[in-house]
Order: structure tokens, then C-alpha cells, then sequence
């Protein structure tokens, strides 16, 4: 953990290693936009209704 | 109850006769399929040969579940089915007298075709039997496993088949490693005793527990 | 033993409350876990001495093929449950949960062939136990057809339920299958953890990152779950008291 370009080649098999924890933290990430997205969709659209009503 | 049992059985074959031409469909496709490799990968024997077992039993696997396809769908649409569901029998046993009438009508008429396909595809004659008892055994599995993603998908309209591809292929891959596991054996002259034993387990677990699903997915189905 | 507990796990509106307790501690012991796990994985492990620097995707692929299982494990008991005692919050779990089990059998192959490479020479072999991931990534992905394929919620839901228990009870007949039709055509596998035993430095980042996945499978249920309830009860009072609230 010295030499830092030496901890990103991984003895060789850097492109292995860090292309899977990046596909995992890339799908990690994707896995939490549904909830978060749709929370906010859900919470816009009550909105509108509301403003529908009131009129 | 055993009338009820033949009762049902007789009206299933009455049915089928009614349109003979359905009942070949499972065989020619069977048969169309098979034709195929050898037409994509070359005539040369040797090849064919290593290949048989496997080809006869996805062609198998997939003549068997596209016939399940409509299994129930007829009697769904025609409002048979709910009475079967509203009846005082058992649904898990009239349920398993329809699919033992599938498997006479295209798991056995399978096994009969199959020999002359298998030595199209340059199996020796000494594997014949044992071809013929997996698929058997085999195909009962298939019905029974089918029967149960047919009755889950018998409201649907349309994209039916896919979908019932999708749900039941995976449950069919250890009837297929061990028919084709089999046939192996057969080919380099070793015992398939032990194959056709757990060929024959899988058979009956299946005829035990499949019902139950089977049941429970017309009852969802006609619930609706 | 408090039956009421029982019954009211049936109540979406406390479920809502309930969840968002849990929602800060969840998060917490998630990031904490897998930054921990990922660090000390990465940097802090010893080198292997077969694999060298490569191994170290161990430390995603187990914890993510770990979750798969369970994750269908919990699908199956969730379909049970739903079943039985018609539980609508057990149908609700059935249908958020396949997509991340889903997404979990996915990494695990992904990261499995990525593996691969380095050890074996290819990206894909058909081993025992990349085939059965496979296999189980078609169960799930069945299950997630035939939930949209069906209309009608109720009916969608119990028959999920149906396909979730036939799985379940398949998966153990599919493994010994694969692993005995492996053994066949594949005399001398490697596999991809240790067979001799890891030494803790090894095992304990592993253990972190299992228990970090695990949290973090169980914060996206909850939000996912979360979100499905206030969709599903969309007219309830509470539910629009809560969403005016969040605009």
C-alpha cells in the first residue's frame, strides 16, 4: 500500500479486480434509483392530483 | 371415485380423437427437430453420434412443453374447469388423470419415434433401450413439471408458450443430465441401472408433489 | 408469544412505520460494513498464493452469490407465507425482493467469469457452480415474467407464490444434478474458493462483506417495499398525509 500505481496494477490483474468491483458498485448504485426515483414520482403526481382537486 | 377417475380418462381421449391431426404435432416437430442438426453441423457419424443423446432429449424436452401449452386452456374457456375446481373430488386427482392422458398421448408416442430417430443419428442398437426406458421415465417428469407452469399460465392469452418456456425449462435440466447421463453410460457400455433408478425417483416425486401445484395453480387461475 | 405482533406485520400502515425506524441504522451499518469490508479486502488481505491479487473478487462474488440463494430462499417463504395466511405485506415482499435477488445472481456470474479469467484462462466455464447461478438467474427472471405477464394483482401474486415454492423445492434436485453432471464431463475441476482452509485475515473481510450485503439487500427491500406500499394503498388517508408532507 506504499506505492499507490503498484496497488492499482493488482500484481497484474488490476484490469480483473477493479473492473469487477466497478461493475458491482455501478449495479450496487443502479439497484437503489427504483425506490428513490419512484418516492419521488409517486410524491410529484400527488402533487398534481391536489392542485386537480383544489381547482 | 375410480369411475369418476375413467370417466375422466375416457372424455380426455374422446377429446383428443377429435382432432387425431393435434395428436401428431408433437411428433413431427420431435422429428423436424432432430433433422435439423444434422443439417447444421454436418452428416459425418462420428459427430452425430456424440451428439444424439443430447439432441433427442432437448427435442424431447421441447415437444413435450409446447403440447403442454394448451393443456388446460380449452377447458378453462369453456368453463370446465371450474367445475372441476367446485367439484366434491379431489382436484389433485382429476388433475392427474389429464396429464397421465398427456403422457399417453405424446411422452409414449415420443418413446416410439425415438429409436428410429436415434439411429438415424448413428446410435448403436445396444443403447436403444436404454434411450427408450429414460425417455419414459422422462417425459412423465416432463408432463408433471410442465402441467404445473400450463395451469399457472391458463388465463393468459397470447404469449403463453414463451412464458411457459421460460418458468419450466430450468425445473427440466435434471431429468436432462440424467437421461442424457444415461445414454452416456449406454454408449461406453457401462451399467444404467443406477440412471434409470433415479430417472424412476424423480418420476415419483414428481407424480407426488406435482398434483399439488398443478391444483393450486387452477385454483388461482379460475379464482381470478 | 404475542400473536397481535404477528398480525399487525399484516398492516401496511405499520409496516411504513416500522421500516422507517429502521431505515437510518440500515444504511449506516451497510456503508460502515462495506466500506470496512472492501478496504480491508483489497488492501489489508494478504496476497494469494495461487491467485495472487485476483482472489481478491472473492470478496464481492461469495457475498453476492450468498444473497442470491438466500434471497430465493426468502422469495419461497415469502410465497408461503402469502399463501397460507394471506398476508398482502408477504406478497408485497415477494414482488420487490426477485428483482434485487435478480441483480445479486447477475454480479455473482458477472464477477465469477471476471474471475475467471486469470484462473482458469476463460471467461466462462461451465462448472458446477456457475452453471447452477445460471440456472437460478432463469428462475428468477421466470418469476419477474410471470408476475408482469398477469393482470390481475391478486392472481399475479399467488401465482409467484406457486412458481417461488415449485423453485425452491427444485433447487436442491438442480444442484445435485449439476454438481454430479460437472463431476462427469469435468474430471478435474478447480474451484473458485480455497478448498484448503483461509486464514483469517482471508475469511474475516469476507464475513464483513457478507453481513454488508445483507444489510444493504435489506435496506433496498425496505425501500422498495416502502415505495410498492404507498403505491399500493395510494387512496389512504395516511398515504396522502405522508406524501403532501414529503413535497
Amino acid at each position: 500500500m506504499s506505492n499507490l500505481p503498484e496497488f492499482l496494477a493488482m500484481g497484474g490483474h488490476g484490469v480483473y479486480v477493479w473492473s469487477a468491483y466497478g461493475i458491482t458498485a455501478t449495479v450496487l448504485v443502479l439497484m437503489f434509483l427504483p425506490p428513490v426515483f419512484g418516492k419521488r414520482h409517486l410524491v410529484q403526481a400527488e402533487a398534481r392530483r391536489r392542485r386537480r382537486e383544489e381547482v | 371415485m375410480r369411475q369418476i377417475i375413467w370417466l375422466l380418462f375416457r372424455r380426455e381421449w374422446q377429446l383428443a380423437w377429435r382432432h387425431p391431426g393435434a395428436l401428431l404435432n408433437p411428433l413431427i416437430f420431435f422429428a423436424i427437430v432432430i433433422t435439423l442438426f444434422p443439417l447444421a453441423v454436418g452428416p459425418e457419424p462420428q459427430l452425430l453420434q456424440r451428439m444424439a443423446s443430447g439432441v433427442i432429449w432437448v427435442a424431447a424436452l421441447l415437444a413435450t412443453l409446447l403440447s403442454l401449452d394448451g393443456l388446460f386452456r380449452s377447458d378453462f374457456e369453456d368453463g370446465s374447469l371450474e367445475q372441476w375446481v367446485l367439484s366434491p373430488h379431489p382436484l389433485a386427482l382429476l388433475v392427474l388423470v389429464k396429464v397421465l392422458h398427456h403422457w399417453l398421448m405424446c411422452g409414449l408416442l415420443l418413446v416410439l419415434l425415438a429409436p428410429v430417430l436415434g439411429l438415424m443419428l448413428a446410435l448403436p442398437w445396444s443403447v436403444i433401450p436404454t434411450l427408450c426406458i429414460s425417455l419414459l421415465l422422462g417425459t412423465a417428469v416432463l408432463s408433471l413439471l410442465g402441467a404445473i407452469g400450463a395451469a399457472l399460465t391458463v388465463g393468459l392469452k397470447g404469449s403463453g408458450s414463451m412464458l411457459l418456456a421460460l418458468l419450466i425449462l430450468p425445473l427440466y435440466i435434471p431429468v436432462l443430465i440424467l437421461g442424457t447421463g444415461a445414454m452416456d453410460a449406454a454408449l461406453q457400455g457401462l451399467p444404467v441401472q443406477g440412471y434409470l433408478l433415479w430417472l424412476g425417483c424423480l418420476a415419483l416425486l414428481a407424480l407426488s408433489l406435482a398434483p399439488l401445484a398443478i391444483a393450486a395453480g387452477l385454483r388461482i387461475g379460475v379464482s381470478e | 408469544m404475542s400473536w397481535t405482533f404477528f398480525h399487525k406485520l399484516g398492516s401496511p400502515k405499520w409496516f411504513y412505520g416500522i421500516s422507517g425506524k429502521l431505515l437510518p441504522w440500515l444504511t449506516a451499518a451497510s456503508v460502515l460494513l462495506l466500506t470496512v469490508g472492501c478496504v480491508w479486502g483489497l488492501v489489508f488481505a494478504p496476497e494469494d498464493y495461487q491467485q495472487g491479487n485476483s482472489f481478491r473478487i472473492i470478496y464481492i462474488h461469495v457475498p453476492a452469490a450468498i444473497l442470491a440463494q438466500s434471497c430465493y430462499l426468502m422469495l419461497a417463504v415469502a410465497g408461503i407465507v402469502g399463501l397460507v395466511w394471506r398476508m398482502k405485506l408477504a406478497d408485497v415482499a415477494l414482488q420487490c425482493a426477485a428483482p434485487i435477488g435478480a441483480s445479486m445472481t447477475f454480479l455473482a456470474l458477472i464477477t465469477g467469469a471476471i474471475w475467471g479469467k486469470p484462473t482458469w484462462g476463460t471467461y466462462w466455464q461451465w462448472d458446477a457452480r456457475l452453471t447452477s447461478m445460471l440456472i437460478l438467474l432463469f428462475l428468477y427472471l421466470g418469476i419477474i415474467a410471470l408476475r408482469m405477464a398477469i393482470s390481475n394483482r391478486d392472481t399475479a401474486a399467488k401465482a409467484t407464490a406457486v412458481m417461488a415454492i415449485v423453485g425452491v423445492v427444485n433447487i436442491p434436485i438442480i444442484k445435485y444434478s449439476v454438481d454430479w453432471w460437472n463431476t462427469l464431463h469435468q474430471p478435474a475441476t478447480f474451484t473458485i474458493t480455497e478448498k484448503p482452509a483461509m486464514p483469517p485475515e482471508m475469511w474475516l473481510p469476507l464475513l464483513v462483506m457478507v453481513l454488508g450485503f445483507y444489510c444493504m439487500f435489506a435496506l433496498n427491500l425496505l425501500l422498495r417495499m416502502r415505495l410498492e406500499v404507498l403505491r399500493r394503498e395510494h387512496k389512504a388517508r395516511w398515504v396522502r398525509e405522508i406524501l403532501e408532507k414529503s413535497s
